[in-house]
């Protein structure tokens, strides 16, 4: 920082304070840093510990001094400029916190050759423990796994949007606030606190009543995400129909359209930007699952392209069996290496359906060009 | 192609409270028919009222009756949407589908509607009633950007050519330049000038001397006070209106005393 007499000072008028120079905030940063790090020294040191006494330190250096310069009201800005900023960071912190984690135990699963091309079929401990002792690849991946996540999670969506879509349109359109309505909402918005174990257990239940005992396909974990799916979709859709403008509806009206086709035609079209990027949210918050989809599809460590049929694995069952049971017993690296890769896969997957939501809802969007 | 209206002791409620009280009132087939009156007095209700749309307010309903050339328009067995493609509507603030382009805008009515319709057909109607609404020139380079991209005068213009393209008896304006500059005022007036050859026109407006300029025959709205039913106070030759008013009230309104 280079320390220039601030101007402000020298033509000082009537209607101006003192004020701090702009390399004020650095300044004071440095400074806390510094005596952050030495108090640090005194009682042991550590990163966390330096970063959360630097920054009270710096919140209160800051603040007196520009009370001292600037008087009390730009000191209260100051002051909350800090608390802002704070809670942003420490907002933050998780999320860079596991990016990096997974990032870093999960790059050398992901580039192990092979990792998303091969199941865990024919995988068994002799394999790992050759892999630890004599330094050979690890073999295994998560095609099985990927495969019945994308296969679950589009059944479910299947089954959930034009639900959910449905019911959104009942809401908005035909319902009129009545009785059916608000029960309705009522009991979405119930269905939004349901835990998804209890979404998991109804549907193993539903299928064990309706198909047999033991029924546990990848359809029955479709059916359990769809419980979890649907009240999301009716939600984020019931929004967007709301604000589509009334002067439309009224619009096609007056043009002698019948209500179904003005709801079909421009009431859905202006907002489908943001009910498919609502969809594809929904879709995000269940690819994660691990619950519902545990006690409904199993765990197979084999190919399975029949959703209707047989155990399915899923990538969050995938993780879970390899941490908790790990192929080989006596050395479990190479299993917590594929789950931390299958992780890594997970959030590349959920991060790609939130940029593919913003890319639709852009695609989407009524274009306004001369 | 054109028809006229006749309203017989017409009550209009919204729920229990009655907003629009008694009206009668004969509307001339290619003529234009301006409603004047202070805000909230129930004209815009009443207007509505001609084409069936205030149905879309829940727990609006209507007594008495609205004849089209002799057909009741609340007679049983009367399909609104008939009526709306018949009597058209253009509304106070341009509401162009944003999601269409300026030639389906025009061709909502039918592409709506699902009728079939070829290309040929759809370019000689897109045309004939973008002119018109006196849009032509200024877009017919621009027919697939999107209508929203107009100016308000120009979507203005391109909503009324929108109710023009479904060919209807009747066009009911409501406050339809409200939102507009002077020289796209201008532009509708010319345009509801013009119109009155075909259609029959019915305007609502704010505006006193739009009235006098553009309308054949006025009636004044009024209200008596807040919670009061809106009444039709007079009715009559736009220019006895405005010069010779037989109420007391509809003088002290167009002459600017009242309110």
């Amino acid at each position: 920082m280079t320390s220039t007499v601030s101007p402000v000072r020298s033509k000082r008028s009537a209607l101006t304070k003192g004020q701090l120079p702009k390399y004020a905030p650095y300044a004071v940063l440095a400074a806390a840093l510094i005596v952050g790090a030495a108090i640090l020294a005194l009682v042991g040191f550590n990163a966390f510990g330096w970063g959360v006494v630097s920054a009270i330190l710096f919140a209160i250096g800051l603040v007196s001094w520009s009370a001292a310069v600037e008087g009390s009201r730009k000191a209260k800005d100051r002051l909350a400029t800090c608390l802002v900023v704070g809670s942003f960071l420490v907002a933050l912190l998780p999320l860079v916190s596991v990016i990096w984690t997974v990032l870093v135990n999960g790059i050398p699963g992901l580039l192990n050759p092979g990792f998303l091309t091969n199941s865990m079929n024919g995988v068994t401990g002799a394999f790992d423990n050759k892999a630890v002792d004599s330094g050979g690849p690890v073999l295994g991946g998560i095609y099985h796994a990927l495969l019945g996540t994308v296969q679950i999670t589009l059944l479910a969506t299947v089954i959930s949007v034009p639900v959910g879509l449905l019911t959104a349109i009942y809401l908005v359109e035909y319902g009129n606030d009545g009785r059916l309505a608000r029960a309705i909402t009522f009991f979405v918005d119930v269905m939004t606190g349901i835990p998804s174990i209890v979404a998991g257990l109804f549907a193993a239940a539903f299928f064990f009543v309706v198909v047999g005992p033991g029924t546990k396909t990848g359809a029955v974990a479709a059916v359990a995400l769809s419980v979890l799916m649907i009240p999301v979709v009716v939600r984020s859709s019931e929004e967007m129909l709301k604000i589509v403008p009334n002067e439309l509806r009224e619009a096609a009206y007056a043009l002698g359209v019948r209500k179904w086709r003005t709801i079909l035609k421009v009431v859905i079209p202006t907002a489908i930007s943001g009910i498919a990027s609502g969809v594809t949210l929904a879709i995000a918050r269940v690819i994660g699952e691990t619950a519902p989809i545990l006690v409904t599809a199993g765990f197979a460590t084999s190919i399975n392209t029949n959703v209707f049929g047989g155990w399915m694995a899923s990538l969050p069952t995938f993780i879970y069996t390899q941490i908790l049971n790990p192929t080989s017993p006596s050395n479990p690296d190479p299993s917590s290496q594929r789950a931390w890769g299958a992780a890594l896969v997970l959030i590349i997957l959920v991060m790609v359906l939130n940029l593919v939501a913003r890319l639709v809802a852009r695609i989407f969007a009524p274009k306004t060009g001369r | 192609m054109s028809k006229r209206i006749d309203v017989k002791d017409l009550n209009v409620y919204y729920g229990d409270f009655l907003a629009v009280e008694d009206v009668s009132i004969n509307i001339e087939a290619k003529s234009v028919t301006a409603f004047i009156g202070p805000s909230g007095c129930g004209k815009s209700t009443f207007l509505r009222t001609l084409n069936r749309m205030h149905e879309v307010i829940p727990g609006a309903r209507v007594e008495g009756e609205v004849l089209l050339d002799g057909d009741n328009l609340y007679g049983p067995g009367v399909d609104p949407v008939t009526v709306r493609s018949q009597i058209g509507m253009v509304f106070q603030r341009p509401n162009p589908f944003p999601t269409m382009s300026i030639r389906d805008n025009v061709l909502a009515g039918v592409k709506l509607n699902n009728k079939k319709i070829s290309k040929g057909e759809a370019d000689v109607l897109v045309e004939r009633s973008l002119k018109g609404a006196n849009l032509w020139n200024e877009v017919k380079d621009r027919l697939e950007k999107p209508g929203s991209g107009l100016s308000g005068g120009q979507q203005q213009r391109l909503c009324i050519a929108r109710a023009i393209a479904v060919e209807p008896q009747v066009i009911l304006m409501d406050e339809p330049c409200s939102a507009l500059d002077p020289i796209s005022t201008l532009a509708i007036e010319d345009l509801i000038n013009e119109l009155k050859d075909q259609y029959t026109v019915v305007i609502v407006t704010h505006n006193m001397q739009q009235a006098a300029r553009v309308s054949d025959k006025t009636a004044f709205f009024n209200i008596a006070g807040t919670g009061k039913p809106g009444k039709l106070i007079e009715y009559g030759d736009t220019h006895t209106i405005f010069s010779n008013p037989v109420q007391k009230a509809t003088e002290d309104y167009v002459s600017g005393r009242f309110g």
